[in-house]
């Protein structure tokens, strides 16, 4: 009895804390700020739960946490060490003290690297290439999805299925390298970087269904006010679609930016992005098979080099990272959830 | 993709609401006109073009990507059976039958190629989709939402980072004066030379491909957790469910559409090689070649290296069909349990 009594309130605290909470969200959206902490309604009753909780469950948690500082640690501890690297001398590599913090702190290392022409050259060819691909690929992408997701269209039963089938059937390495550099002609030239990667089946897919999500009410209006669908497009649908624009616009960015395979196959050494840069300078560890003292010592000059680039390669990345970062999850989540 | 059925038919519906009620009454006129009945489906299909034309001009750059970037390649796959080389046209210059697959078929090197490939996959499959439905349900049962935004943005992080970077990586973390082997030598062990033992391979790709993909592999699960219903958390509360019955039998048969849709995906991916294929491809020298020579690097090194290009289409196109069999397969089988399917 006392057992049901207590069940019965825990479930009545609940469903009035999921009210409050509720109601709370209402005036948020009313107020239209987003930045007010919404708790959820298990925060809010978690208290009194804690009480109730099963020693099991308790143990559970505390393992749960350290497996997470774990996992986080774990992630986190290459770039930390890669830093580390790239700040510390040669001598303290060699030996191989580093590990955490840079040991003889110098950026020597960083001024070597970035005194180098070709070093900025590559970079500025990555920035070039990640700029002009993003907007193309992005404009291209929004144009096919758009018109995918319109169901009314008769040739959409043709043209999905299509589009669809690149996913899961590819002409392959060798047919694609003949045709971009022989068919194509675009043998060590610079759009070979591009074109190629131009358009993202899966991206496509990811852009239509959040056009088939978003509301056609505005695009019915823009019709009727004598609109054509190309101002309907990029009046009224484009403006609106931030979000999925902004979630397109990274992930095409990352791609082109951490590219090299493209640059490998088809450029010649003044178009290189830094990706194939830096390709070149870790392949020469990984060839390396003598693991005699000389070439270990060579090696490890090289690691210094090697980890400033890196460095240097993934910091736009990571510092726009944490910024970004929902984005990138609300794109995700566009193609996967299900209801 | 997996879910355009489902947002198909809902606009379809919505369509024909609106829609169908003026295309009727504009049938029955045009049944009136001269041509009747025939000559009806060819003016609704002119009537629908002259409303709609803007969306096909709109479709028409894309379109030809599609077809020039994406299908041509693949009716390029044709050299596997005529006699390519620098300076013929892309299709080819004479028959040659099957002779190239005769030729891949027996030699041992294809087939070590082959092999490698499958135990690649299979050791980073078996250890990585587990792990990644546990690390979801362990993200899951945090209750404080700044430390899981934390955990989830720092371990999304790698996949973030170019390959490139990733296999420099490894090189240097395995290298005789890295941190592993640092390890090593402070329990008094011998430094192992990591990258060029072939025993340690798999090990190296595998433990780099979950760092690499841990995190993100979560998303999918946890978009579709975020969708059940918390009033059956509260029932089986209610009914003296403990937690881990509540894991076991509300959240698993919730997301279990999710699980066989991601687990057909890599299923197809048995044989293929995806982003495997670049940091295999950075990190294998020639010393660990009988464990890291994948089909794909075997495509390239026959193919682009030594200017065997019909061969190694042949190859190539193998590898793409038995995909395509695996994924089909699977999906079927998927759809057969659990109803869910990619197409």
């Amino acid at each position: 009895m006392i057992e049901n009594e207590r069940k019965r309130k825990a479930v009545e605290s609940k469903d009035a804390a999921l009210h409050y909470r509720d109601s709370f969200t209402s005036k948020a959206i009313i107020k239209g700020n987003e930045n007010i902490k919404i708790k959820t309604a298990d925060e809010l009753v978690i208290r009194k739960w804690n009480k109730r909780e099963s020693l099991g469950y308790r143990v559970f948690r505390v393992f749960n946490l350290f497996f997470m500082i774990l996992i986080s640690a774990a992630t986190l501890y290459p770039f930390l060490y890669l830093v580390a690297q790239s700040f510390s001398s040669e001598a303290a590599i060699v030996s191989g003290s580093v590990t955490i913090f840079p040991i003889g702190f110098n950026i020597t290392t960083y001024i070597s690297v970035l005194s180098k022409g070709e070093f900025l050259l590559y970079y500025r060819n990555t920035i070039f290439y990640t700029l002009v691909g993003t907007t193309s690929s992005l404009f291209l992408s929004a144009l096919l999805a758009y018109p995918l997701s319109k169901s009314h269209l008769k040739a959409n039963k043709f043209i999905a299925p299509f589009v669809i089938f690149t996913m899961y059937f590819g002409g392959g390495m060798i047919p694609t390298f003949v045709l971009i550099a022989r068919g194509l002609n675009l043998w060590h030239k610079w759009p070979a970087f591009i074109i190629p990667a131009l358009i993202s089946t899966y991206y496509v897919l990811l852009m239509r269904a959040f056009f088939i999500g978003s509301p056609h009410e505005l695009e019915e209006a823009g019709e009727l006010d004598g609109l054509s669908q190309f101002g309907v497009f990029f009046r009224i649908v484009l403006p609106l679609s931030k979000p999925i624009m902004a979630t397109m616009t990274l992930f095409y960015a990352v791609s082109y930016w951490n590219n090299w395979w493209n640059a490998f196959l088809y450029l010649e050494k003044k178009d290189w992005p830094v990706a194939y840069y830096l390709r070149t300078i870790i392949s020469y560890a990984a060839t390396s098979n003598d693991p005699g003292d000389v070439s270990a010592e060579k090696m490890q000059v090289a690691a210094n080099i090697k980890s400033t680039a890196m460095v240097l390669m993934a910091l736009p990345i990571i510092c726009a990272y944490p910024l970004v970062q929902r984005y990138y999850v609300q794109g995700m989540m566009l193609g996967g959830v299900k209801e | 993709m997996r879910d355009d059925t489902h947002y198909r038919i809902a606009s379809e519906k919505e369509m024909s609401k609106k829609e169908q009620k003026p295309a009727e009454t504009i049938i029955e006129i045009q049944d009136m006109l001269p041509g009747g009945q025939d000559a009806r489906k060819r003016r609704r299909r002119s009537m629908h073009f002259r409303r709609n034309w803007e969306f096909y001009v709109m479709m028409l750059v894309p379109l030809v990507f599609f077809v020039v970037i994406r299908y041509v390649p693949m009716a390029g796959n044709i050299i596997a059976f005529r006699r390519y080389y620098p300076g013929a046209s892309i299709f080819g210059s004479e028959n040659s039958g099957l002779k190239y697959f005769k030729m891949f078929i027996g030699q041992p090197t294809f087939w070590r190629a082959f092999f490698n490939t499958l135990t690649l996959n299979i050791s980073y499959l078996v250890v990585r989709f587990p792990l990644t439905l546990i690390f979801a349900l362990l993200l899951n049962e945090i209750r404080t939402l700044r430390w899981k935004k934390f955990v989830q943005t720092v371990s999304y992080l790698p996949h973030f980072i170019s390959t490139v970077i990733v296999a420099g990586m490894i090189i240097q973390f395995v290298s005789l004066g890295g941190p592993v082997n640092q390890i090593l030598q402070y329990f008094g062990k011998d430094t192992v030379h990591f990258i060029i033992e072939p025993s340690w391979f798999v090990t190296i790709f595998v433990t780099s491909g979950l760092w690499q993909s841990l995190g993100w592999g979560t998303i999918l699960y946890l978009a579709s957790m975020a969708h059940i219903n918390p009033n059956l958390y509260e029932a089986a509360e209610v009914d003296g469910a403990t937690h881990l019955q509540r894991v076991l039998h509300v959240t698993i048969p919730c997301i279990l559409p999710t699980i066989a849709t991601l687990f057909i995906l890599d299923i197809g991916g048995l044989v293929g090689s995806g982003m495997a294929f670049e940091k295999v491809f950075l990190i294998q020298n020639p010393m660990t070649e009988e464990v890291s020579e994948i089909l794909s690097t075997y495509v390239y090194k026959m193919g682009i290296k030594q200017n065997l290009y019909s061969y190694a289409t042949a190859i190539g196109l193998f590898e793409g069909v038995i995909n395509l069999i695996l994924l089909t397969i699977a999906n079927k089988t998927v759809k057969w349990l659990t109803g869910t399917s990619l197409w």
